[in-house]
């Protein structure tokens, strides 16, 4: 519901394939692609490319250089290091692949399990998980390896075990915010099995995460498995890189390019697949990276004519807001998407005025950049803004947000997530006074205190030392109001201010706007979708569609002849006076039809 | 607030016991008869048997556990295997090595990693943020030891700026000291540098787009302080990164350690193993648990403060 | 057309019904000793603040929360503690339309996937499922090519219509609808609601109709219980509670929801002003 948004939002990933096909547009996922399946061919087919033995002797290779025959030279044991690299790669292969699979194995059952069943599943293998997370993993490998006579395949079980708790958290993430879903409550009372959600629902949304994490997971098992081959750990009869790197280590000051053939191969097979992953990751999170910034207050939209809509109905210097033939522009991955499309309007001091709209008309963007307060990615472009009789479209950024707090006034829309979780009432109510308005603490206090009061809350000293989670959200949207009126602004800019309330809160506040409207002679613009807030506050209206203005006047004159057959369809369609049930079954049955019972 | 205090502390106590205990059986399941490994091959069959019964090694493995648990709750780790010292004289030799290289890498990584993800949380599509983008998806894969290993061939061979191998006491010279644990600490730190930094970015991201952010700009606060309620709410998860790699540094710092030759608890771990000198292993794992179990309650304590909400659940 | 054999025994019967939630150590009652009762063709309203007990008394009847104690019936057999395969015989009479029209359907299925899922769960073939769902489709007014498409193709609008047919799909006899416009923009809940009651009138439905919203349920319901802290203060016709209601609760959400009309409006809020004086408003 929150426009502010939703202009950036992409639609969630359908199929799979599409998901593929998006990856292969990316340059850096095709290389990385394409070195991982280097390597992974390599590994594969390794009996067939190498051009040695990787376990033949020969004393004249000894630390030699490379040549034509052998095109990386020879290791301190004389062994050709090309074909023991190529066969190495195996090694890298499989010990990630059972590290990985272990860790699936492990991690994945049961996180989808403590997610979507939660309660004592959850906080078993939870606490597991976090057990598993806080054992340094080197020790236990050490010791597993101390015993086993190092058998390979088990040290790299254990390594996957300590992967299992990545799967274990990403899983349950993942079902914990599937369960909540209401598809999956749907799904119950359709009459699926838990077997089938899992199946059908649960898994389906774990499956790309999961992937994600295995190239993470596979990247990290091999630093491991290495680290544990360079410490002399591990089969080795079998040439791997780990040994390799120990041999190049310990010749390092004489022979560094035997140190340096095997780093370079595991440190880029490790890149290549984080690269994968973060490919994979960026494609599939729902989370848009910001756009490039551009300046803003560019050039006049070229792409739009410039025609305006609205009307100004006060002198600019008498006015307490004046916007004339505002422009809204999101930069989307899509190119740019313009939401408000040349709105004029203004409001007189002790004015009401409301602004009506159903989602996506570009009504709150519209107040947003009267405040300046666009999201990043929004650019806002007008003929001129003003403020309490100034020009103020042309002023630096600095100076126009002095007016915020001082001259104007904000209340949000959802009052809980307007309070900062991490603060007390207190803090954030007395912060501004002090920074702003430059109060002593003890003045600003006492403010605060007085400013709850008048909001109606009875018991201030409580509120004021209450987090925000501890509150209602009536109560909070009386401590926004607080907040917002606390500087004495002369304008004050309502966002859809009771839509996120019951209805007997929802008058209360309207109740306390008003008051405060007449006690401080503000202005106020109101933001809404609901006619019957306009009707209740309102002194002029303008209505909004598509980012324009289609339609302004008095309260009284829209009510009574909407000029726009959009705004006579919006206010019918303010249920209350509809004809009821009973009524239109009447009406039904009178027509000859019957009612099927 | 004691309460939680209270709960977080015996929950770090539970785990300690169950780690070891696991940690206990693991070790005998895993190494069966260590006499092999302590006198080696040549070892005649009663020579092993003696050894076995002088180990006590012939009791049943339970009470073998419960000996060495009632001992260890009252710090006493009993004796190597190998050399018969005290277990606790060796282990406290070294942990002030590990300790210098994994807090000065911890340090290093909360201090850069802080600084790197405010600066690009603030321009999140700026050329560092960029880069850190690269660089956090490199590094964090790359093992510390190949790092350790780049930098040794960088900068102690190339360079010849720091000393490739060795460690210098504190006591003995701070200069050195610092030289000496430079070129380590930032192998170990520079995967968790690159994911604090990351993570900080991304809960700037996430965090500027909540609604209260722009509720304290229109309440006229400066852009540094509304930054400052940004960093408060963005930092639990990077403060959680920490902790995790915290972990991952005390196990990576084992084989760093044996690449500067640093005399720390990571040649210990390997000789230990090596020749299956159980209660040595154990002592370690003890103590790097406990290392953990204090962080992770330093952690929750600071977590506690940060965001109120999370005391109440 | 299904009809009860016995007219008399109403479809749903909830008695005495209460619900307790455990959070943490302190348990919430959140519905306490609620009754209804639902007939064949009938809707019925249930309205309420947030809190005061209304989509529990849905989520309960659907078994999706613990009952603590009371009695629900559904066409004369007792349900209220049904589980496992007793549950999932029920999803042939009792279906369920949620408030979310993004949440409600699985973004990573095709809308004919979502569709039929209620019938293959009950063992139909996919060649008779695939006909019901164009069935339904029609009879929600979507074009059959819908069957194809994902939810994310869809305004909130139409969603809620699949979400719709999805709950007819199996023929039930009793909907529970749970804030199933609130989400929408005001054009499109007439048009929704509209299809609501032109659903009930051709296929005979019963609906427990959950609403905030006195103005939606004056349209669409035939009776109507106002629920307040997990009680229901006042049951009676559709007219009397949204013209004259007797309880007080009811009369300030009444005078409380504003109207459309300025002078209407002026005149409701001296009314409201009037009672809250002489009643108390509590701050919330």
């Amino acid at each position: 519901m929150n426009e502010a948004a939703s202009p950036a939002k992409t639609a969630p990933v359908s199929a799979k394939q599409a998901l593929w096909s998006r990856y292969l547009r990316r340059p850096i996922g095709i290389a990385a692609l394409a070195v991982f399946l280097l390597v992974v061919i390599a590994g594969l087919f390794a009996p067939l490319f190498a051009p040695h033995d990787p376990n033949f002797v020969d004393f004249a290779l000894t630390q030699a250089p490379p040549n034509s025959d052998h095109l990386m030279g020879g290791d301190s044991a004389g062994r050709d290091i090309l074909s023991r690299l190529l066969f190495g790669a195996r090694t890298t292969l499989y010990g990630a692949a059972v590290a990985c699979l272990t860790g699936v194995v492990l991690g994945v059952p049961a996180g989808v399990a403590a997610g979507y069943f939660g309660g004592l599943t959850d906080r078993v293998f939870s606490w597991i998980s976090d057990g598993v997370q806080s054992v340094p993993g080197m020790i236990v490998l050490l010791i597993v390896a101390a015993g086993t006579g190092a058998d390979f395949t088990v040290l790299m079980v254990t390594v996957g075990a300590f992967m299992a708790p990545g799967y274990y958290r990403i899983s349950r993430s993942k079902a914990l915010a599937v369960r909540k879903e209401p598809y999956i409550d749907a799904a119950r009372v359709a009459g699926l099995t838990h077997i089938k959600i899992l199946h059908t629902h649960v898994l389906r949304a774990v499956h790309a995460p999961v992937i994600i994490q295995s190239a993470l997971t596979a990247g990290i098992a091999m630093g491991m498995q290495t680290g544990l081959q360079f410490l002399g750990i591990g089969t080795a009869s079998d040439p791997n890189w780990g040994q390799m790197m120990n041999d190049g280590f310990r010749t390092m000051l004489t022979h560094p390019l035997i140190l340096l053939w095997p780093s370079a191969a595991l440190g880029i097979t490790i890149a290549a697949l984080a690269f994968m992953g973060s490919t994979l990751a960026d494609l599939v999170s729902v989370r848009t990276e910001p756009a490039p910034r551009r300046r803003r207050r560019a050039q006049q939209p070229s792409d739009e004519t410039t025609s305006s809509t609205g009307e100004l109905v006060h002198p600019a210097e008498l006015s307490a807001l004046r916007i004339e033939n505002l422009h809204v522009t999101y930069g989307t991955p899509h190119g740019d998407k313009q939401v408000v499309r040349g709105v004029c309007l203004d409001v007189a001091p002790g004015e009401v005025l409301g602004i009506v709209g159903e989602s996506g008309s570009g009504k709150s963007q519209t107040v947003f950049s009267a405040l300046d307060l666009l999201p990043m990615d929004g650019r806002a472009t007008a003929d001129g803004i003003w403020l309490g009789g100034q020009s103020v479209g042309e002023l630096p950024r600095a100076k126009r947000h002095a007016l915020l707090g001082t001259q104007i006034g904000y209340v949000p829309q959802e009052p809980m997530s307007n309070l900062d979780p991490c603060y007390t009432v207190g803090h954030q109510l007395v912060e501004p006074l002090r920074a702003v308005h430059k109060l002593s603490k003890a003045k600003a206090r006492e403010r605060a205190r007085e400013m709850l009061l008048r909001v109606g809350i009875t018991d201030p000293d409580r509120v004021l030392a209450s987090h925000p989670h501890q509150i209602s959200g009536g109560m909070a949207q009386r401590v926004l109001i607080a907040g917002a009126v606390a500087g004495n602004p002369s304008l004050l800019v309502a966002d859809e201010p009771t839509t996120a309330l019951d209805v007997t809160v929802q008058a209360e506040v309207l109740e306390l706007l008003r008051e405060l409207q007449q006690e401080y002679q503000m202005a106020l613009v109101i933001v809404t979708h609901n006619f019957g807030v306009v009707a209740d506050i309102c002194d002029r209206v303008a209505v909004m569609k598509d980012g324009r203005v289609i339609e302004t006047g008095t309260v009284e004159q829209i009510f009574a002849h909407p000029g726009d057959p959009y705004t006579a369809e919006l206010i019918k369609a303010s249920q209350d006076d509809t004809a009821s049930r009973a009524e239109l079954d009447a009406a039904w049955t009178k027509a000859g039809r019957t009612v099927h019972t | 607030m004691i309460r939680f205090t209270l709960r977080r502390l015996l929950s770090g106590a539970i785990l300690l016991v169950v780690v070891t205990s696991a940690s206990f059986f693991l070790a005998h399941l895993a190494i069966g008869d260590p006499t092999a490994g302590l006198l080696g091959d040549s070892a005649t069959p009663a020579q092993r048997a003696a050894l076995r019964q002088q180990l006590g090694l012939n009791r049943p493995l339970l009470e073998q556990f419960w000996d060495w648990l009632s001992h260890a709750v009252r710090g006493d780790f009993g004796t190597s295997w190998r050399n018969f010292q005290p277990v606790s004289d060796q282990i406290s030799l070294r942990v002030p090595v590990t300790l210098s290289i994994v807090v000065a890498a911890t340090l290093l990584a909360a201090v850069v990693g802080l600084i790197v993800g405010i600066a690009t949380g603030l321009r999140p599509s700026g050329i560092l943020a960029r880069v850190l983008k690269l660089a956090s998806v490199v590094l964090f894969a790359l093992p510390g030891f190949w790092v350790s290993l780049m930098l040794v061939m960088a900068f102690a061979i190339k360079l010849q700026w720091f000393p490739a191998v060795g460690y210098v006491p504190l006591t003995h010279s701070a200069s050195g000291w610092l030289r000496s644990i430079t070129l380590p600490s930032i192998a170990l730190a520079l995967g968790a540098i690159v994911m604090i930094a990351e993570q900080l970015r991304n809960g700037f991201l996430e965090v500027n787009n909540q609604d209260f952010v722009r509720t304290l700009r229109a309440r006229g606060l400066s852009a540094r302080r509304v930054t400052l309620h940004v960093l408060r709410n963005a930092s639990p998860a990077a403060l959680t990164v920490l902790a995790i790699m915290f972990v991952g540094l005390l196990g990576g710092a084992i084989v760093v350690e044996i690449i500067f030759n640093l005399p720390g608890i990571g040649s210990l771990t390997q000789s230990a193993s090596q020749i299956g000198d159980i209660p040595v292993l154990l002592g370690l794992t003890v103590v790097t648990v406990v290392f953990v179990v204090v962080v992770n309650f330093l952690l929750d304590l600071v977590l506690g403060w940060v965001n109120p909400k999370v005391r109440e659940k | 057309m299904k009809t009860d054999a016995n007219n008399d025994t109403p479809l749903l019967d909830v008695a005495d019904l209460v619900v307790d939630y455990r959070r943490g150590r302190t348990t919430f009652r959140a519905l306490n000793g609620v009754s209804v009762t639902i007939g064949a063709g009938e809707c019925v309203g249930l309205v309420g603040e947030s809190g005061s007990g209304k989509s529990t008394l849905g989520k309960a009847i659907l078994g999706l929360t613990e009952v603590t104690s009371g009695r629900i019936s559904f066409a004369g057999s007792d349900i209220t503690h049904a589980k496992g395969a007793a549950r999932r015989r029920l999803a042939a009479d009792l279906q369920v339309v949620f408030q979310d029209p993004y949440g409600s359907l699985d973004p990573t299925l095709t809308v004919g996937h979502i569709l039929a899922e209620p019938l293959t769960a009950a063992g139909t073939g996919r060649a008779e499922a695939r006909k019901a769902v164009a069935e339904m489709l029609d009879h929600v007014r979507l074009p059959a090519d819908t069957v194809t498409r994902y939810p994310s193709e869809f305004s909130g609008g139409q969603r809620q219509r699949i979400a719709i047919a999805r709950a007819l799909v199996r023929r039930p006899r009793l909907i529970v609808c749970d804030e199933p416009v609130s989400a929408l923009d005001l054009t499109t809940q007439a048009a929704v609601i509209d299809l609501f009651i032109d659903i009930q009138r051709e296929t005979g439905v019963s609906y427990l109709f959950v609403s905030h919203d006195l103005g939606v349920v004056r349209r669409i319901c035939h009776r109507v219980s106002v629920m307040y802290q997990g009680e229901c203060v006042e049951t009676g016709p559709n007219e009397t509670i949204t013209r004259n209601p007797a309880h007080s609760y009811t009369r300030r959400l009444l005078l409380a929801s504003p109207v459309a009309d300025p002078a209407r409006q002026a005149e409701r809020r001296r009314s409201w002003l009037g009672l809250r004086t002489a009643t108390g408003s509590p701050v919330p």
